[in-house]
Parts: structure tokens; sequence; C-alpha cells
């Protein structure tokens, strides 16, 4: 891909589906922080696509959004995140940020 | 009270304007992203650092953005101007009661340079368009980041300006005066010496903003209420009188913000930091009822 930037995605198979829901988006794309977008895909996947300007961390990730599977157990739901070297821990609160905000009113 | 500078571009939407009335155009999930970033290696992000759209402000039709300035410090890029040109053209068309800029920025987003540059030029004149066709533009500024140069000169062509004590408003910013023309011309890391400078009590005492307010965002709402209602015609009469006000201030050929304050009448200018916003506007307001 682009020079700098590394592209990550990950294919979950879902247990519970999220149905119908307006987009989420929390957090923000500066420094150690990152922003997570929540979709509904209508099928039984949970797809999650990282942009990430920190390299060589595919396999810090897959542990990150794997425990972010085994709590919810998601189908149907498409996660797109641009981060800019976020921990596993903020990923983890925006991760949840982002769930808890589901189905409320932005 | 919640803290306008620590909220985010769209906590700021929500609680400025009527609760649940904001309707984006472009949202994230459109993904209307910059071109230029991903080949510097840069992340983009899914609304390009600005939430535009309609929503209503104490009942009354308003078109709105919100500048994210924890994305890139708020920089205006190609997608990000266009986003804002946009707005204000649509506004031209709809016109709506008015329009709310909700500043936070560095200015032209460098990594977008040229177009970026362009961007804000035409952001300049669809705000202008939007004026002389009777749309007034009310810019709040309250982010960490400022609103510096492109921003800083499109927040001085709007009707009206509200600003926190916290808030800074101007073209270079700290570390740019003090990289072209040197440590002692100006210490960017002196902050007193920086919000002496660009900060809203400032701005208040030198007349550049309408509104001086606490950093609060049910300040900020009910100031953009206020400052919507209060439209300053384009007009060249106006003009005229924004040029005597900038001529008249070379006079005051001094070093420092202190130094300005005691000219214009302020007995004790070293009080005015401690101060909080209503003592500055009411000075402010003492001060141009002697004048």
């Amino acid at each position: 891909m682009q020079p700098g930037l590394e592209t990550l995605s990950y294919d979950f198979a879902g247990t519970r589906p999220a149905g119908a829901f307006a987009p989420v988006l929390v957090g923000v794309v500066g420094s150690g922080n990152l922003e997570v977008m929540l979709e509904a895909s209508g099928d039984d996947r949970c797809r999650v696509a990282v942009e990430t300007s920190a390299r060589g961390f595919a396999d810090t990730w897959r542990a990150v959004l794997e425990d972010f599977h085994a709590r919810h157990g998601f189908a149907g739901v498409r996660v797109s995140i641009n981060d800019m070297g976020a921990t596993p821990a903020v990923v983890g609160l925006r991760l949840e940020q982002a769930v808890a905000q589901m189905g409320a009113t932005p | 009270m919640i803290s306008y500078a620590e909220c985010s571009a769209r906590e700021r939407l929500a609680r400025v304007l009527d609760a649940g009335s904001f309707h984006e155009w472009l949202p994230p999930a459109q993904r209307v992203t910059s071109p230029h970033l991903a080949q510097l290696g840069v992340p983009s992000s899914f609304d390009d650092g600005v939430a535009v759209g309609r929503a209503t402000l104490d009942g009354a039709p308003v078109f709105v953005a919100a500048q994210e300035g924890g994305f890139m410090g708020g920089g205006v890029g190609e997608v990000h101007g266009a986003k804002l040109v946009g707005l204000l053209r649509r506004a031209l068309r709809d016109r709506p009661a008015g329009v709310l800029l909700l500043a936070e920025s560095g200015g032209v987003r460098l990594h977008e340079a040229n177009a970026g540059l362009i961007a804000v030029s035409e952001v300049m004149r669809a705000l202008l368009d939007a004026r002389a066709a009777g749309v007034p533009v009310v810019v709040l500024v309250g982010g960490a980041n400022g609103c510096f140069g492109g921003m800083g000169i499109v927040a001085a062509c709007a009707d009206r300006i509200v600003m926190s004590d916290v808030a800074r408003l101007s073209m270079s910013g700290p570390e740019v005066i003090e990289a072209s023309h040197g440590v002692e011309e100006f210490d960017s890391r002196d902050r007193a010496l920086v919000w002496r400078t660009t900060g809203g009590k400032h701005r208040a005492l030198a007349g550049d903003c309408d509104a001086l307010i606490e950093d609060d965002v049910a300040a900020f709402r009910a100031a953009a209420i206020a400052q919507l209602g209060r439209p300053r015609p384009l007009a060249v009469d106006a003009l005229e009188a924004e040029h005597a006000l900038l001529a008249a201030r070379l006079a005051h050929a001094t070093a420092d913000a202190y130094d300005f304050w005691r000219e214009i009448g302020i007995g004790e200018p070293r009080a005015v930091p401690d101060m909080t916003a209503a003592e500055v506007e009411a000075l402010h307001a003492a001060l141009a009822g002697d004048a």
C-alpha cells in the first residue's frame, strides 16, 4: 500500500446479530488516538478495517480485536478504524465507547 | 459547567445547538476523505476534520460547521475547505437565519499546501457572499488549538466573533512568529505572553471580538443565540470604520499587550489576566463609554 500507512483487515464470524443501527463515530485521529466507526453491514460477519500510521503491529491489533469480538460476538457490523498510534488499551476503550453509542442518538 | 475547550467538535455541536437538531451533510459514513494524506503516509479522518450540516439554534434554522482541532490541528485541507465552501454556498441558496462556524484551526493544512490555501480563499469569498446576501455568519472560538492562519482571517471576515478567555485568535501562531523573527521578538513558550497577545481578553479589549465568555458550552450557546441577532451589514461605511480602527491601532507602537491596555485607558493592566470574562467585558464597556 502507501508508504508509511499500514492497512489491516480482520474478519470474524458473528453470533449476535446487531441489526440495523445508525453509523456511530467516536474518537479523533490525533497522536496516540484513533477514530472508530461502526456501521451495519447486514451480513453475519464482523469485519474490521484498520488504517494505521504505526506499522508492524498486526499481531497486537489481532489480539485486541479478538478480545473485542470475544466480548460482543457481533454479526452484521463493519468496524472502520483510522489510527495514529493509539495504545491497545486506548483502542479497546474506543471500541467499547462506540458499542455504548450504538442505537443512541448521536 | 462543561468546558467548551475540552469538547470534541461533535460534542460541541451536540451541546451548542438545539438538542438532536443537527443533520449532517457528508457524514463520516460517506467517507469523503482527503485525497492527499495517504500518499504522505498520514492517516485520514472519515470527515476530514470538519462536520457540516443544518440544525436549529433556539428554534431558528441555522447552518453550522465544526472543526476538529484534534485532527491535524484543525488544518484546512482540500476536502475540509470544500465542505466549508459548500455549506456557505448552500446558505446563499437556502437563506437560513445564519451560519455558525465553530472554528478551531491552525490554518491551512500544510500537507495539502496549495489546495488548502485555495480552499481557504474560497471559504472567505463564500462567507462574504453569504454576508452580502444578508445571511449573518457568527464564529465561535474556544478550542485549545485556537484560530490561526487562514481561519483567523476567515473569522475576521464574519459578522460576529465569540471568544472564551482561553480562546486565541490571530494570524501567525506563536511558533511561526518565533521561527521567523526570533525568540527575542516572541517567546512562544511564554504562555502568559501568548495569551495576552492573542487571547480572548486582549481581543475583547482591542475590539476584535464581540463577546467574551467563560469556557463553558452553555455560555457559547447563549452567546451564539445573542450574536446571531446582531448582524453587521457588509457596507462601505462599516469597512471604513474597520480600517480606521486598524489605522488607529498602528499608533500604539507598543511592545506588549500591557502597554497597549494602559494606553487605551486601563489603570491597572497587570490585573487584566486575573479578571473574569464578565469583568473584562465590563471594563471594555466602560472604556467604550468614555470614548
